[in-house]
């Protein structure tokens, strides 16, 4: 039986785009010269890379292709422009970040304090925004970098990295300012050469390219050492013989997301916001993670008071459903996301924390089932709870308040 | 995605026994809303202590709802001083096997049986309050950890976090984890000598003798003090002139089974 498929984790990762697959396919058995070669074979290749490099630039809104590195994953650019920038200023040992960054931040900072690093975690509020005013006050001279996402993962919120970055400036213009863009490749505009912000990351696989390759952006004149050190590859800032299949596939995926981004904000914000409303008015013990406001177009993170999160993803699952959770059990530690416990989501509704993420990909008619099966397997699932006082309490508020 | 046993996949998509009892005569408790996973028991029992019905409600993952939900296949019928010595190893071997990291969804089962025939026998539960908390981001106690260490031979920190979750969260009681996990291996040892000689003998009986005998000779054991083992050799090997080399298999045998520090004396 041909099973349904529905994908509601592109936050995780998407489809590769056709389009895309087409235009890396003859970079694997037919042009497949070293772009470093002196012949004709590999200058068309190298020339390929320098269109794919200038489709990024213009995707991340980089003043000129100088400005572009290619990395093999969103995380070795964070890494690049963390430790890149640090190594290169040993001096400065303090860093700035947010509690709510993605785990390949977090970790890069945890792992920096053991060599000396002083780290500031900023905490967030209900909405998950971070208090302007305790970053100003926390940027000292000794400030080294300032690390701020340009959208969370898990909840899609979006943080004003422009003013922050403005702000940092203001107080240090030495500290460099680190942007982990990898969420909101392909859903907020990007243009990074108007704002402050010196190093930002993004990730192919996010946005419809394939996994495994990703771009760090470095404002011009900005210091960084290689993390990863060899041949002259990235003009020497990261070593290895270019990965040209997935760079051109990059490239396109890059074009495609330019155009998209009116999709994004019209009609996948529009299916998201049917399937986020549809939830929080039938099934009584759903609650919004975060405010409406200020979110990439295609997140919801959704609540479920008193069940736990994999069970719904796994009965989920069996319609053929794909969604994830920030909760323990799904990601191998058993931990509740970091991300809902910084905003203070309250501890009844911590585990049962659904994301839905969606793509230019997801149709209405998805939708319009998802819909309809959230408040069945809801039902079923609260059936088993053992807190069914306190549910016929939230169902009987809640019938009375519509 | 965890690698669920086809048993476990069967039980969270159709669990058996889901729901309550309202007059239960026993109702146990294990987790809590906190720590993201929470089991409550119920419990039919008749005048004979016979376990005539069980059902269950369970807050928690696929792993959590299969193990309550063939707790309660397994116990219905059961005598409940029979049911009291189930061990969440056999919740496991029922299900056909969890993934490490869900050892703890068959411990809570467990814990929540305990709880059950704790409150039937009319017991003060040994209440969680009463004990040290080890891990305060899932409330385990000493006793808990103690319990699973002993129960299914866990030797690192990371074995005790996948069976009692202790560990799995700020990870600040890894330590004190550790700590136990120590204590209770230099506790190990502390056998009477009668036990020394019935383990020692065991090994004999087991490993070495067959092998001796097939050439017609034996071992017997003479003494056991602390780490050393004094034995004798029988029949044939008695007079073999290569009973050096018997002793040093002896105690190869002897160090593999027991302890590596044994030393076997030839008297």
């Amino acid at each position: 039986m041909d099973k349904r498929l529905i994908y509601l984790d592109n936050n995780a990762t998407t489809k590769v785009d056709e389009k895309v697959v087409e235009a890396m396919l003859p970079y694997f058995s037919q042009e497949y010269a070293n772009p470093g070669g002196m012949y004709d074979f590999a200058g068309r290749v190298g020339a390929k890379i320098k269109e794919a490099r200038e489709a990024v630039k213009e995707f991340m809104g980089a003043n000129n292709q100088k400005e572009i590195y290619f990395t093999g994953s969103g995380s070795e650019g964070a890494n690049t422009a963390i430790r890149g920038f640090l190594n290169a200023t040993p001096g400065k040992k303090h860093i700035i970040t947010t509690k709510v960054e993605h785990p390949c931040v977090l970790n890069t900072y945890k792992d920096l304090e053991k060599s000396g690093h002083k780290v500031t975690y900023l905490g967030v509020d209900a909405d998950g925004n971070i208090n302007l005013r305790e970053l100003e006050t926390s940027v000292k001279p000794e400030t080294a970098l300032v690390s701020i996402m340009a959208a969370n993962n898990e909840t899609g919120i979006i943080f004003p990295y422009e003013k922050i970055a403005e702000t940092v400036k203001q107080i240090n213009p030495e500290t460099k300012v680190f942007v982990d863009a990898v969420q909101a490749a392909g859903k907020i505009k990007m243009d990074f050469k108007n704002t402050k912000v010196d190093f930002a990351a993004i990730s192919g696989h996010k946005f419809h390219a394939p996994k495994g390759i990703g771009a760090l952006y470095v404002k011009g004149g900005t210091l960084f050492s290689p993390i990863i050190t060899g041949g002259h590859q990235e003009r020497g800032k990261r070593a290895g013989t270019e990965n040209t299949a997935s760079i051109i596939a990059m490239g396109k995926a890059a074009e495609l997301a330019i155009d998209g981004l009116k999709e994004e904000l019209t009609r996948v914000k529009k299916l998201r916001d049917k399937l986020e409303q549809n939830i929080l008015k039938n099934v009584f013990n759903a609650r919004l993670n975060s405010s409406t406001g200020n979110r990439v177009p295609n997140t919801t993170n959704i609540g479920f008071e008193y069940i736990e999160g994999e069970l719904i993803l796994l009965y989920l699952n069996e319609l053929g459903i794909c969604a994830s959770s920030g909760s323990a059990c799904t990601s191998g530690s058993l931990d509740p996301s970091h991300v809902l416990r910084a905003m203070g989501v309250p501890f009844t509704a911590l585990h049962g924390s659904i994301r839905l993420s969606l793509s230019r990909y997801t149709t209405e008619e998805e939708i319009e089932y998802t819909c309809k099966v959230f408040p069945e397997i809801t039902d079923k699932i609260n059936k088993l709870s053992p807190f069914q006082k306190e549910l016929a309490e939230l169902k009987s508020i809640k019938e009375h308040h519509t | 995605m965890w690698e669920y046993s086809d048993k476990v996949t069967d039980l969270y998509k159709n669990p058996k026994n889901a729901g309550m009892i309202e007059d239960a005569d026993a109702v146990g408790e294990a987790g809590s809303l906190t720590c993201g996973d929470m089991l409550k028991l119920y419990l039919k029992v008749d005048e004979n202590g016979i376990i005539q019905d069980a059902k269950f409600q369970t807050f928690g993952c696929g792993s959590a709802v299969a193990s309550s939900s063939i707790l309660t296949e397994m116990i219905i019928g059961m005598h409940i001083d029979e049911a009291r010595k189930i061990t969440n190893k056999e919740i496991v071997e029922e299900l056909g096997g969890l993934p490490p990291e869900k050892m703890h969804c068959s411990v809570m089962g467990h814990e929540a049986l305990e709880s059950a025939i704790a409150n039937y026998y009319g017991e003060t539960c040994i209440s969680e309050k009463k004990e040290k908390v080890i891990c305060q981001c899932f409330n385990v106690t000493e006793k808990v950890i103690k319990e699973q260490i002993k129960t299914n031979n866990l030797k690192t920190v990371e074995e005790v976090t996948e069976y009692t979750k202790a560990g799995g969260g700020c990870g600040h009681c890894k330590s004190a984890i550790e700590a136990i996990l120590k204590e209770m291996k230099r506790e190990q040892p502390t056998l009477t000598k009668t036990q020394q000689i019935i383990k020692v003998n065991k090994v004999i009986e087991k490993y070495i003798s067959p092998e001796l005998r097939q050439d017609s000779g034996d071992i017997e054991l003479v003494d056991v003090d602390g780490n050393k083992i004094y034995i004798k050799f029988s029949g044939k090997c008695s007079a073999c002139e290569k009973s050096q080399l018997t002793r040093n298999y002896v105690e190869k045998i002897l160090k593999t089974h027991i302890s590596e520090d044994i030393e076997v004396i030839l008297v």
